[in-house]
Formats: structure tokens, sequence, C-alpha cells
């Protein structure tokens, strides 16, 4: 399989359909009473997070304990060393000294989780960096729409709002055009980065236009903070142009789907009752997350030599 | 190209056909007697066959059963891939569905594989078991026991005990998967 999973890039269709397919065998164990594999045993898995998140985190550490790996939590808060002025380098030889085998990162700097990669011989697993990338959240998302659509290609996806700032936009892009779906990208067009269309992608700054012919609308979360920087008027023209409530969605497709990454920002981006709506896979996107999170690390870490401790390359 | 034991692809030379469609099939009728016989009947049997090849011998034999006694024994599949104690080894494998149609516990569990080796996929199996539920009994049937034991394990119901060296290799081929019914037996090249 791969090392490290930095980017949707590395991965090929067949790739894909490995993880999804292990994810698939692997969500059929959390249904049941005990659901706990030993297959991990003797591993450990460190969960680094320079960024806050609670569903990410949380499913990796349920994802790594399932397999019975050893999870350690370090958030880079005024509790942790990095609070005193550790550097990067310095936590990931740290960790390194210590023998983890994987390293789940977060950092608001793109490129991070490759950087942490070249450092040490753990397994570095991207959970998200900067406006870059996502790729475990992309992974979940192919995975649950999979559920209800067989095949990828030729499938219609609308990806809908501030895909200049969104690593889940990034990664779903290269995610779903590798398995030849049809991916447009809507939103105003401040928000929309002038090389999307090198992504593969079509273009579109009009919603309704887009919204009858969709087999997914996949609405991203409007980061409240960019409106300081005025890319768009108000949170009101914002929802009235590109949020999905129930007229919008009344004009879907009858087996169409409307996915959002979390966390929602009701009555913006999408709204509460279309969130609510049959329509809605978003609380099966959060728990198809520990599926293919679990596949990753036994995909991952199922193979080689356990990390010792203590003999780091500097 | 030929599998191993442990499912991954080895460069065979074949050297003989051991068993036919009509030897395999003679074995399986026997032993789901033997079954039925050794279990005073068919209550609580539970046949749980171990993927691969393991999971249609297990239907077969439920099909037999159903033949002479008339009676319906559920027969499930069971994948240990993620209990083998050789995942660090030899990589992360192709995972399968296990579906176990009944609740276990209390009941009698014939775990059903196509050869019988090392003991280690057995006690793989026996972990993946607990998991589910804590059978009354749990019994082991194969088609094929070729010697050469690494753990303290025998099977209560044998197809066909087959001498061999561990330079060989032993090949089972099932009809549902493989499109006829043999066992094959070869050298393995290095």
């Amino acid at each position: 399989m791969i090392k490290h999973l930095l980017s949707m890039d590395q991965l090929s269709a067949e790739q894909i359909t490995r993880i999804l397919d292990t994810a698939e065998q692997l969500r059929s164990v959390t249904d049941r009473p005990i659901k706990k594999l030993p297959t991990l045993r003797g591993r450990t898995v460190c969960n680094l997070f320079y960024e806050a998140s609670t569903r990410t985190r949380i499913s990796f550490e349920l994802a790594a304990k399932r397999l019975s790996a050893d999870v350690i939590n370090f958030s880079a808060d005024s509790k942790s060393s990095v609070a005193k002025g550790e550097s990067f380098k310095d936590t990931a030889w740290t960790l390194e000294a210590m023998g983890v085998d994987a390293i789940i990162v977060r950092h608001g700097s793109s490129g991070a989780p490759a950087q942490l990669a070249r450092w040490v011989k753990a397994s570095v697993l991207n959970a998200g960096d900067g406006a870059h990338e996502h790729p475990t959240q992309a992974l979940l998302d192919l995975f649950s729409i999979r559920q209800h659509f067989k095949d990828f290609e030729g499938l219609k996806v609308a990806i809908v709002g501030d895909i200049l700032h969104s690593r889940v936009a990034r990664s779903n892009v290269k995610g779903l055009v590798t398995m030849g779906a049809d991916v447009t990208l809507v939103g105003p067009p401040t928000l929309i980065p002038a090389q999307a269309t090198s992504w593969g992608a079509t273009i579109s700054h009009d919603l309704d236009s887009v919204i009858g012919d969709v087999d997914i609308c996949y609405l991203l979360r409007v980061q409240k903070e960019r409106q300081d920087e005025q890319l768009f008027p108000s949170l009101r023209e914002y929802a009235a142009n590109w949020g999905l409530d129930s007229r919008r969605q009344a004009r879907m497709k009858r087996e169409s789907l409307v996915m959002h990454p979390g966390p929602m920002n009701r009555g913006v981006e999408i709204s509460a009752d279309v969130s609510e709506s049959p329509r809605s896979i978003i609380l099966d996107q959060v728990s198809n997350g520990l599926a293919v999170r679990m596949s990753l690390l036994y995909l991952m870490l199922g193979g080689g030599e356990p990390a010792s401790a203590a003999e780091v390359t500097q | 190209m030929a599998r191993s034991r442990t499912g991954a692809d080895v460069d065979f030379s074949l050297k003989a056909r051991v068993m036919e469609e009509a030897d395999i099939r003679r074995a399986l009728t026997r032993i789901s007697h033997e079954i039925v016989e050794r279990n005073k009947g068919t209550d609580d049997l539970v046949l749980v066959g171990i993927r691969t090849r393991g999971a249609p011998l297990a239907d077969r034999l439920a099909g037999s059963i159903a033949s002479f006694e008339g009676a319906d024994v559920p027969s499930g599949a069971l994948d240990v891939s993620l209990y083998r104690d050789d995942v660090a080894l030899r990589g992360p494998r192709h995972l399968e569905s296990t579906t176990v149609p009944v609740d276990i516990d209390g009941r009698i569990v014939v775990l059903v594989d196509d050869v019988l080796y090392t003991g280690r996929t057995i006690r793989a199996a026996f972990d993946a078991l607990l998991d589910l539920g804590r059978p009354r009994a749990t019994r082991l049937a194969v088609l094929v026991d070729r010697g050469h034991r690494e753990l303290p394990i025998r099977a209560d119901h044998v197809g066909k005990n087959l001498p061999t060296s561990a330079h060989e290799a032993v090949q089972v081929h099932i009809n549902e998967i493989d499109g006829e019914d043999a066992v094959l037996i070869g050298e393995v090249l290095a």
C-alpha cells in the first residue's frame, strides 16, 4: 500500500477502491457487540493536532483503539511543550524517539505533514493541512457516496461554497475526478481559485442553474472569519445565493444526496430542515469516517516492523 | 502460480493431483455423517467455514446434512485476517465478509477449512469466534490434513491425511471459486 497519506494525488482509483472495500468489511465489525480487533496490538499511533478538531481526532483515536493500537493525543495548546516554544521539528523528533508507528497530523500550514514525513520514520497521515488537503475526509465522503451509488463514473457532483480556503474541496475534487465523477465547483467568483479548472472540475457561479442536474450537492462550511476579508457581502446574501434551503432542494433529482463535512452553519450554507432531510447523509459521513480510518491504519500499519524507541536518525 | 497457506501467490510446480471431484464429494459426505453422528443429531449445530475456501465447503456440508437428515444446519463464513499472528510479517490482506447467520452462544460450532497445516489459521479463528460469542464447544473439520503443526491443534474430522514435506505446497481447488474440485500437491519454487 502506501507509507504516508499526504494528498489524494497519491492514490490511484485502484488504491481508493481497495481502501473503501476494506472499510466496508471493517464497518460490519462496528455493528457487533465486541467491536475491538487485535490486529494492531503493540502499535502506537499519535494524534498530533495543531488546530482544533473534534470529529477527525476522535474518529482517528477510536479507529486506532478499535484495532488495539495504543493512542497518544498531543494537542499544541497551552498545556503542551509547544507553549514553551518547542519547534515542529523537535516535537516530531520527540515522538520518533518514543517509538510511534504513525503520526496523524493536523496543521495550519499547507505542507506540514509532507515536511513531517521527511523527518520521521513513522507513517504520516494528513488530517488536514492549511488550505491544502484533508484526504481522509475525501475518502470517507467517497465511501458514503458509494453506499448509495454503485459507480462513480459520470456521477454529477456539485461542491458549493468557499473552494478557495477549503482543503476538503481540494481533496474531494481530486478523489472524485480520479474515480471518474463529473465535478462542478459552485460559489462566488471571489471564493473560487483561478487554477481550479486545472483540477479537472467545471466552474459555475450560479447554484440555481446547477442544482436540478446533480446527483450530489456537497456544501462546504462558510468560514465566518472570511467575512471580514470581504470575500462575500454578507452571510444573508451568501445564504440567498449559495445556501441550500428546502426551496432549492425541492428542485434536486429524486435520488440525489446532500453532504456536508461539518461543522455546519445552519441557516447559512445549509438550512436546518435540509440538514435533517432524508436526502442528507451528513451523519453517515461521520460514522463512516471511523471505518475508513480503520481501513487506512490497517492497510498502512498492518505490515512491516513495529517502531522501536530511540533509534532516531537526525 | 498457486496460493500458499496464507493466501499469497507462490511459484508452484505441480507434482500430483491427490484428490479429484468424486474423492472430494465422498470425503465431504463422510465428514457430514461424522459431524451428525458425533453431535447425536443436528441440534445446536452451526457450520462456520474459514475464508476463503472453507466457506463453500461449510455450505456443501450443510447441504449434505440437509439431504440425509432433513434438517437445515446454519452455515456461515469467517474471515480471520484481522486475527492472524502474521499481520506484521506478511502485511495486510484482502478482507472478506464475516457472515455467521445465528448467535453462536451455547451452540456447537464446527469450523471448516480446506487445509490444516501449522494450525495458526485455526488459532486465529478461535479468537475471531470468541468475539462473536461463546460456543458450548468448537470442533474442526478439514478436507486435507497435511501435518507440520506449530500449535497443539488437531482436527475432529479429516477428509484426507496427506503426508507432505515442508517444501511442498498443497492447493485445494473448489468449484465455487476455482471452477473445479481438486486437491493438488506441488513443489514450492524458491
